[in-house]
């Protein structure tokens, strides 16, 4: 575009807001595509399901381990975990509270309680004194069937129980963690 | 909206800012010349965001960053896209960085009174090629590792205090993880700022002396916005698409094997480094300071120094050719050392060797559904297909081959004077190869049908001991069950069994089988074949179950194999090696482990030495390289 020094300002500015209007959209496409990639990556994680159905049981203890005298007892759950690129056969991804009464049965009745305490995710511990179970956060506080045993306990709700399997000798519980503060019980995927 | 922007204005005045730097007046308008300060800040703003979200994903430790790496490029969605940016963008910055200087130094932009904006530009072209050195460690792969090694060993050379130097680079006395910790906080942190610094004085430096226009001026003068600006705009856009291109084409960048001390690997560095490597090449060991550091240093003083020596008289006469005879110089020893490395067919077999390995993490990574918390390098070396060919080259193939080679693709070859009545053809057969690749290895030999007797020629060297290529398949049973191959290169013509008992079964009875006899061979092929279990059979034996039956049957009762060996049951008075469980994992892990073992060869061994039982390998060792002979494991 020579300029011929015939140039009005009506086409002046014409040409200026031509240009103007390739300068803007030029500019937002350079700009959005490293972005629009960056955000896009970033929002990986929402999109990963990490596992789908229900969790499987896990092997925790054996009767041996637990005594028919109704204290609960910690055990560690161990079960394989792939954490983003690491696959670890065998290393702990959680504990819960294992508990056997006599009931007139031969292994008496066990209950799993998760040790998460479901007001906002601190381990919980069993106090034989209370007897209960306390949680050290914010001061929740569970009767030994995991309920809630006083008005001011914050938590939403009771200790989350797990099913409990007996299979020969061998204690399997179905392991889950559940979303944290709320009165339901939402499963963690 | 409006006095939202009013309230802004009266607490910041940016309007004025604004309206400042999109006025600029650009005497003689708008220029394409003028687009390469954009087009880099354009370039460092994606490096920011693009590095940001990578540094989201990375891991830096010697056992986590390809690993990490490896996640980023071929698992989170995108991943590979936002690499392939960040790696190409860098590399067009350093294309750019050199177009502006040029531009710069031919405009005559860097003259008084711009020296101080010369020196920060100079600043920020080596932080760029810091960005750069520390940025190609980072993936902890073959590549980055071995060429950085070669760069920061060169630190080394600093006088007096170079080994003190190298290991404040490294962290430590050898490479690690705070090697990695100590690159990464300067790629992420102290180069980054200390960039971000020397732009805003840059910049602000510019617009305090203006555009250097270049005369004579073609048009009236323009202002920056939006003449000027759409101009970088479209500039900014075609590096974009540049970037993309390579992005697109390489499907990400190039992350090839885990690091490994103890894998030798071809270290090369990024290719606009390549003309100092090659540049290293022209000075012997006592001498490579004055290449590594001396003149390299020269050469920045000389840059530094380009605005006052442009105040003599030829002055900028002078930076013009320097910079020329500099970029020139380069290009030819980049070119040089491409043009090398092309030519170099070992060079090219340890790349594509590294690619393998490379692609093999990728793939175990993947069907393990991850890596062990020892990391993928440790993960490789405990892999049967990684191991197998590099075992077998160190410790079998001086006597042994597979498929002709020696397990990595390298053919050894001697010298041979061809002697009357050789035919290329004849001597192809006399050292279990092709006419072709005999015809290869005498590229100067020019005679159409045979090599004139005496001729000196190149050609594979005998094999001491069977081509252990499909050891244990059908198909080996029945090349060793061939008059014609039993006493031949790929089976036992260099070892002592050439006069052996069983090449005499072979050459006598098996010549002479009638067809009902050769259809029993067959079985008893299948059958002793079976007994290996090899996997890439699984499938075919499964169908056979019959034919196999009947195998052992024949070995036993038909063929008389059991005179010599034992079959599926103890026989206390056998010469030959055990065929129960012949080339089995279990029976070649015994064999390796000591063939003189009365199961195996016994007394009438042949050299092959006891590697288990003499301690030359460990059980382990010995399992990869069976799984790797048997082409397959239990697990992948």
């Amino acid at each position: 575009m020579p300029s011929d020094g015939k140039s009005t300002p009506a086409t002046e500015s014409r040409r200026s807001f031509v240009k103007e209007t390739a300068a803007l959209i030029i500019g937002a496409v350079v700009g959005v595509v490293p972005a629009l990639t960056a955000a896009w990556v970033w929002l990986d994680p929402v999109r990963r399901k990490t596992s789908s159905g229900s969790a499987p049981f896990l092997k925790v203890a054996t009767l041996e381990a637990l005594p028919l005298d109704g204290l609960p007892r910690r055990f560690a759950v161990v079960a394989e975990k792939i954490d983003a690129w690491t696959r670890i056969a065998e290393t702990p991804v959680g504990a819960v509270y294992l508990r056997r009464v006599a009931d007139g049965s031969a292994t008496g009745k066990i209950t799993a309680l998760n040790v998460v305490c479901p007001h906002a995710g601190c381990s919980v511990d069993f106090q034989p004194a209370r007897p209960g179970y306390f949680c050290p956060c914010h001061n929740s506080t569970f009767a030994t069937d995991g309920s809630i045993n006083m008005p001011s306990s914050p938590s939403p709700r009771a200790l989350d129980s797990l099913p409990v399997e007996v299979r020969g000798r061998e204690i399997w519980v179905r392991f889950q963690n559940f979303q944290t503060g709320r009165h339901d019980r939402v499963p963690l995927a | 909206m409006k006095s939202l922007f009013d309230w802004l204005d009266d607490r910041t005045g940016w309007r004025k800012i604004a309206h400042e730097a999109a006025s600029e007046n650009i005497p003689g308008g708008a220029r394409w010349r003028y687009v390469w300060g954009s087009t880099l800040t354009f370039a460092l703003v994606t490096q920011f965001i693009t590095g940001v979200m990578l540094w989201m994903y990375y891991s830096p430790s010697a056992t986590s960053a390809w690993e990490s790496v490896n996640y980023i490029q071929h698992v989170a969605t995108g991943g590979w896209i936002l690499r392939g940016i960040h790696n190409f963008m860098a590399q067009a910055m350093t294309v750019l960085l050199i177009l502006h200087l040029l531009q710069v130094v031919i405009d005559g932009a860097y003259k008084a009174p711009r020296e101080v904006n010369w020196w920060f530009g100079l600043g920020l072209l080596f932080l760029t090629l810091g960005l750069s050195l520390t940025g190609y460690l980072l993936p902890w792969d073959q590549k980055g590792y071995w060429a950085t090694k070669v760069a920061t060993n060169l630190a080394a050379l600093t006088p007096f205090f170079g080994a003190e130097v190298q290991r404040l680079i490294l962290g430590g006395a050898d490479y690690g993880h705070h090697t990695l910790t100590r690159f990464f906080a300067l790629h992420a942190g102290v180069l980054p700022a200390a960039t971000v610094l020397l732009v805003v004085g840059h910049v602000a430096l510019f617009r305090k002396h203006g555009i250097t226009a270049k005369q004579p001026y073609r048009k009236p003068d323009a202002r920056f916005w939006p003449d000027q600006v759409l101009a970088d705009a479209v500039a900014c856009l075609a590096v974009l698409a540049v970037v993309m291109f390579f992005t697109l084409r390489h499907h990400g960048a190039e992350l090839s094997a885990p690091a490994d001390a103890s894998e030798e690997y071809p270290a090369r560095p990024e290719w606009y480094f390549l003309f100092l490597f090659q540049f290293l090449k022209y000075f012997n060991g006592n001498q490579e300071i004055w290449g590594a550091l001396v003149i390299p240093g020269l050469i920045a003083v000389v840059l530094g120094a380009m605005p006052l020596i442009a105040r003599w008289r030829a002055g900028h006469r002078f930076n013009v050719v320097f910079l020329t005879v500099l970029l020139v110089g380069a290009g030819f020893l980049t070119w040089q050392a491409m043009d090398e490395d092309r030519r170099n067919p070992e060079l090219q077999l340890a790349l594509g060797r590294a690619k393998r390995d490379a692609a093999r993490a990728v793939e175990l990574a993947r069907l393990r559904g991850g890596i062990p918390p020892a990391g993928a390098a440790e993960m490789l070396r405990q892999d049967y297909a990684t191991q197998g060919p590099r075992l077998f080259a160190r410790h079998c193939a001086s006597c042994h081959r597979y498929e002709g080679h020696d397990g990595l693709g390298i053919t050894r070859t001697e010298e041979y004077s061809a002697a009357a009545g050789d035919t290329w053809a004849s001597i192809a057969t006399n050292r279990a190869t092709t006419e072709a690749q005999v015809r290869a290895l005498n590229p100067t030999v020019n005679s159409p049908g045979a090599p004139s007797p005496g001729q000196k020629l190149r050609v594979p060297e005998l094999a001491s001991a069977p081509d252990l290529a499909g050891f244990g398949s059908r198909a080996w049973l029945a090349g060793l069950l061939d008059p014609a191959q039993v006493a031949g290169p790929r089976y036992y013509g260099g070892t002592k069994f050439r006069e052996g008992k069983m090449v005499k079964y072979v050459r006598n009875k098996v010549a002479k089988f009638t067809p009902a006899q050769q259809a029993e061979l067959q079985k008893v092929i299948a059958a002793v074949s079976a007994e290996a279990q090899l996997p890439g059979q699984r499938e075919l034996e499964g169908r056979e179950s019959g034919l196999i039956e009947a195998g052992r049957v024949a070995t036993r009762d038909t063929l008389n194999c059991t005179d010599c060996h034992a079959f599926r049951k103890p026989d206390a008075d056998v010469t030959g090696p055990d065929l129960t469980g012949w080339g089995s994992r279990e029976w070649l892990v015994g064999v390796i482990h000591d063939p003189t073992h009365e199961r195996f060869y016994g007394k009438s061994n042949d050299r092959m030495p006891k590697f288990g039982a003499d301690g030359l390998l460990d059980s382990g060792t010995i399992g990869l390289l069976a799984d790797w002979l048997r082409g397959g494991a239990t697990v992948p």
